[in-house]
């Protein structure tokens, strides 16, 4: 049984450039590795089941469009509640299985809170001027706030590439410590938006850095770039979060998002959270993935885990 | 079965196994394995021993050991089919080769189940590494076989080929022993290891599958004994060996003499350079790569750890992190890391070796797993605390486990990495492209990977260099160790040369010149013989053309020394190189009277030719300095591949007796030209042409020790300088016995003999004396993969 315990929240770190300026990350070494992976480990059986199960719960239940409603946000949370249709859940033992968050834009964070009322599942807010970030700081910090008051647990806030692009490493750190003070008891995910930042010796620095500020979580993009989570980019993140734990002692999770589909997609990645982190960080409290389409697609894995017939998306309820 | 909320707790990875009943139910309906040859399996006829699953110590069948009988059955089906083969249009051939990949691939599971089951490596390996390198190898071949003529176009097949492969990849290491061969029109005898003769005896039966003509590929299973058998047939035109460094030097001894062409790719101690700017995770992985592939048994492995002083701490703190994610367990499981060794006698030697190590003073790290009751498994590790000196740090353990060693700087790597008798790979981690490039230009080894590690593609040369053997397997270079270049007519045997004449105060009298004071030509400078001695040398109708130091194994050590000194020739840039040729050429075109003069005193009729043709040549090989390089060859996509071609070193030449300048300088100037130093051993009956070139040298800005230049007895010499563990390569041009003897005595560090089996050359012929085949003999191959991408 793997130790699931509480650990102190992340306070992050004095500013200290020596940890991530030398460093340099192999692209070739780490894309080999990350291709590795799902072919040095694979997961069958009631294994396999038990592994989607725990990705269902690993899950923030994601819509950010702009087309977003109180009514579509609804519907999202219901999906929330009960991700798997009920047969199946109680065919698999899995009765009360939730998502590990909804998460949704500001404006929509008091209809998530009201759906979800009285069900445990914290309700993430994207902020800071999502996507971009490009919106005055003050405007940015005021917008945590208003998610926060509104009721939101987490906030995912977005980082200013500029900063990590020209190497101002200084003025990122300051900015995200300033967002994680407005976010209070509100766990903060930042969002590197690494299909931005384009190296992964980028990506490391700026995790780093990240951490360094206080972030709870490090997340790899919105969903909004050309390229979002892949698995080079989140085996630099996990890399990088286990060398700040190992330098400090401090536990910081870990959230894929954008471009996570499939069943085999979560599984992959749980599969480099277990070989590069260890299976502690397989609980919502340390990962999550930023997934709307992903979920349907377990369901129809476990249908036919328990059938043994192949499914169809119509047979499983909307999120 | 646990129920899924509590495997959500536990988040265990579970079973995977991979079926194996296909493979199981082929292995059943074979009990005993015979031989494939002329196109049939046959069953064995003398003893035979069991076929064991290392991973369960279940006898999966018997296999026969392959007798003088059957061996010469094989031999005589190869021979009988090889003029046939040789002679089909290439593209014929390809199609074979071409239809061989196919069938492997349609193949692939069942092929990758059979090697987990007879060799132990997981299966993760053969399906993702082995099998798709053997379709790999037979289609790049199959294209080698499709341009033959045109590529090769003054080459030809060798005939039949000897081929001896290990039980570390049966399959991969076939592929690469038979493609090549079948590519360039030779037929083979090839003898799997007797651990692991399943894979190979499925490719037979793929082989009639495809409709291979019989005779083409015979297969006679067995042990060391079979495979001296075949090594020793005089029908065997070639031998190639993959094995054991001990085995190379037995069959390097065993083949001395006997016109067969050879090539060795034995062990290895390689290096894998940790700087302290690598990126420490990637290098951590990079060793999961290295010495924990295959189970460590992989010739090629990293299993010397050089890690610079101001990272050890923390590299070792996440290898320990790493070694304890490593899963070892049951091979056909899909989630193992590691497998069994090949065998319970493999694994009591690495236990032995571990042992020692630690008794030696060093400290073993190793998993902490939980091994199955049955096989020979053995934990993953590696040793912290091991000095150069430790036995472990010398030995290939070949074994799941490598030694470390701490280094201050660049240069000091440098020294650590060849600091081994082995030179077949090294692995470079650094983030810093100028000192990666450096230190892959330092290290003495066949493969440099930058960044990587174990990456092998059937376009990118593979072999060693010093005692990891000689010869390249795929791409170009290796091709040419299957064929032969076309033969120019008839061969005459070299007469014999004078004999040594008055060693003590002669009878006959001289001429009334000054007396000619030839001596010894070392490190730049003229140097008497360190015996004391000098020897007449006569010329035309007996006339005494004066005397010449006679030289012994001291001349042979402070020549061999000086050349080892000269070490920056071989860094000058190539244009320096041709240079210092072409003003050679200049001040021996000055004195060309004097040498025809003093050629013509020796009795050659047409001296004028030979000093021309001579200066000729140096003007040839000075254009060549800088035109006959490396390339670099398309293997994976975002990797750049160099074959580099780098001279050995120091180079023993022995100089044919006939023509006695062009004859010595068509050996002594392609070598320098490529950037080796040479010990030369002049003709024995005419040293004195050779003694006169000290002033052209000298007045040519030839570094000192560049060119050693000894006289004396030609086979004295030549043996002294093939038992020297300090050179290189040799060329030498004596004898049919000599060859032999050169050949034997060159089995101490496993320099490669380039010979004319005591054949006379015509020396002024271009077509005979000089050309890219003395080129290639006067380097080796480096392939350096360099993949790359931010």
């Amino acid at each position: 049984m793997m130790d699931q315990g509480a650990f102190p929240r992340m306070t992050g770190t004095p500013f200290t450039p020596d940890w991530f300026d030398t460093v340099q990350i192999n692209t070739p070494a780490a894309e080999r590795r990350a291709a590795s992976l799902p072919t040095r480990r694979t997961v069958k059986k009631d294994y396999q089941a038990a592994w989607l199960a725990r990705a269902i719960t690993c899950i923030d239940l994601t819509t950010l469009a702009g087309d977003d409603t109180p009514g579509r946000v609804q519907r999202l949370c219901a999906k929330a509640r009960a991700p798997l249709r009920a047969d199946l859940a109680q065919a698999l033992g899995l009765e009360g299985i939730t998502v590990g968050a909804v998460c949704v834009y500001p404006t929509m964070v008091p209809h998530a809170v009201k759906a979800l009322e009285g069900s445990g599942i914290p309700v993430a807010s994207v902020a800071t001027g999502f996507p971009a970030g490009l919106t005055p700081l003050p405007l940015r910090l005021a917008e945590i706030r208003y998610a926060v008051d509104q009721g939101a647990a987490e906030i995912d806030i977005v980082i200013t590439r500029e900063h990590a692009l020209t190497g101002n490493w200084s003025a990122l750190y300051d900015e995200i410590a300033q967002m994680r003070a407005a976010c209070g008891a509100a766990h903060m995910k930042a969002i590197l938006a690494t299909g931005d930042l384009k190296t992964l010796t980028n990506v490391y620095r700026a995790s780093m850095v990240a951490m360094q500020a206080g972030a709870d979580f490090i997340k790899t993009s919105t969903g909004k770039e050309d390229v979002n989570a892949t698995l080079p980019v989140s085996l630099t993140m996990v890399r990088a979060l286990r060398d700040f734990g190992a330098r400090t002692g401090q536990m910081v999770g870990f959230k894929p998002a954008g471009g996570l589909k499939t069943a085999k997609d979560a599984m992959n990645w749980l599969i480099l959270m277990k070989e590069e982190v260890g299976t502690r960080w397989m609980l919502p409290d340390l990962f999550r993935i930023g997934a709307s389409s992903m979920l349907g697609d377990i369901e129809r894995q476990l249908e036919h885990h328990v059938t043994g017939r192949y499914s169809a998306a119509n047979r499983h309820a909307l999120a | 079965m646990p129920a899924i909320k509590d495997l959500m707790q536990t988040m265990d990875y579970g079973p995977a196994p991979e079926a194996n009943a296909e493979a199981a139910a082929w292995i059943a309906a074979r009990p005993l394995l015979g031989h494939f040859i002329n196109g049939r399996i046959v069953a064995p006829q003398g003893e035979s021993v069991a076929v064991v699953n290392p991973a369960t110590d279940a006898v999966l069948c018997h296999v026969g050991l392959g007798t003088e009988t059957e061996v010469e059955t094989a031999v005589k089906a190869a021979r009988a089919a090889q003029a046939k083969w040789a002679a089909l249009p290439g593209h014929v051939r390809a199609r074979h080769l071409y239809a061989l990949a196919r069938h492997v691939q349609k193949r692939e599971r069942f092929l990758s189940v059979l090697e987990v089951m007879d060799n132990g490596k997981t299966i993760r390996e053969a399906r993702d590494i082995d099998i798709p390198l053997v379709a790999r190898h037979f289609y790049h071949h199959a294209g080698w076989a499709e341009l033959l003529e045109t590529e090769f176009p003054a080459h030809q097949a060798l005939g039949v080929c000897g081929q001896i492969i290990p039980w570390n990849f049966p399959l991969l290491m076939l592929a690469w022993k038979i493609a090549p061969a079948l590519a360039a029109g030779n037929t083979v005898v090839l003898k799997p290891a007797d651990l692991t003769p399943l894979t190979a005896m499925a490719f037979a039966e793929i082989c009639i599958e495809i409709g291979l003509p019989p005779g083409v590929v015979n297969i006679v299973n067995g042990g060391g004994e079979t495979g001296a058998l075949i090594a020793g047939h005089p029908g065997i035109d070639k031998l190639a060996f993959t094995g054991s460094t001990e085995v190379g030097r037995v069959l390097r001894r065993q083949t001395a003499g006997s016109g067969k062409k050879l090539s060795l790719e034995l062990g290895g101690k390689s290096p894998f350079i940790v700087f302290e700017d690598a990126d420490l995770d990637a290098a951590v992985e990079g060793v999961v790569d290295a010495i924990w592939f295959n189970q460590g048994e992989v010739c090629c492995a990293g299993s010397r750890i050089l890690v610079q002083e101001g990272v050890a701490s923390p590299f070792f703190d996440k290898l320990r992190a790493r070694l304890s994610t490593l899963r070892v367990g049951d091979p056909l499981d899909k989630t193992m890391d590691i497998g069994a060794l090949v065998s319970h006698k493999q694994r009591a030697r690495v236990e032995a070796l571990l042992e020692k190590g630690s008794a030696e003073g060093a400290v073993l790290h190793r998993a902490d797993v939980t091994l199955p009751e049955k096989g020979a498994f053995c934990a993953p590790g590696f040793f912290t605390g091991t000095a150069p000196a430790h036995t472990v740090s010398q030995t290939e353990i070949f074994g799941p486990v490598a030694t470390t060693l701490t280094f201050r700087t660049p240069d000091e790597a440098a020294v650590l990495a060849n600091d081994s008798r082995y030179g077949l790979a090294a692995s470079i981690w650094s983030e810093n492209i100028n000192r990666a490039i450096e230190m892959a230009a330092k290290v003495k080894a066949g493969v440099v990977w930058i960044n990587a590690t174990n990456l092998f593609d059937a376009g990118a040369p593979f072999g060693g260099m010093r005692e990891s053997g000689f010869g390249r397997e795929g791409g170009r270079a290796g091709m040419l160790e299957y064929l032969a270049p076309k033969s120019s007519g008839t061969v005459k045997p070299r007469p014999a040369p004078a004999p040594l004449a008055d060693v003590a105060p002669g009878a006959k009298a001289q001429g009334p010149g000054i007396d000619v004071t030839a001596k010894l030509y070392i490190g730049g400078k003229q140097a008497r013989a360190d015996g004391g001695q000098s020897y007449t040398v006569t010329g035309k109708a007996g006339a005494v053309l004066g005397q010449a130091a006679l030289a012994g194994r001291k001349d042979v050590r402070n020549a061999v020394e000086a050349a080892g000194k000269a070490t920056g020739w071989g860094g000058v840039t190539a244009h320096n190189r041709a240079q210092v040729l072409y003003f050679l050429a200049e001040n021996l075109a000055q004195r060309a009277d004097e040498f025809a003069q003093a050629l013509a005193a020796t009795g050659s009729s047409k001296p004028d030719d030979e000093v021309e043709a001579t200066i000729r040549r140096a003007f040839w090989y000075a254009a060549q300095a800088d035109k006959f390089d490396g390339g670099v060859t398309a293997t994976k996509s975002q990797h750049i591949t160099l074959t580099l071609n780098e001279p050995f070193g120091t180079m023993g030449l022995i100089a044919p007796d006939e023509a006695p300048l062009l004859g010595l300088m068509s050996l002594v100037l392609p070598a320098i030209a490529m950037g080796n130093r040479v010990v030369a051993v002049a003709s024995q009956s005419q040293p004195l042409i050779a003694t006169r070139l000290y002033q052209v040298l000298e007045t040519s800005d030839l570094p000192a020790g560049v060119v050693n230049l000894l006289t004396g007895d030609r086979d004295v010499l030549a043996k002294s300088l093939a038992e020297h563990d300090d050179v290189a390569a040799m060329w030498y041009c004596g004898s049919t016995e000599g060859t032999a003897m050169v050949e034997a005595a060159s089995a101490g560090n496993l320099k490669p003999i380039w010979s004319d089996g005591g054949t006379l050359r015509d020396w002024t012929n271009p077509a005979q004396g000089q050309g890219d085949d003395f080129l290639r003999r006067a380097v080796q191959v480096k392939t350096v993969w360099l993949p790359y991408g931010s």
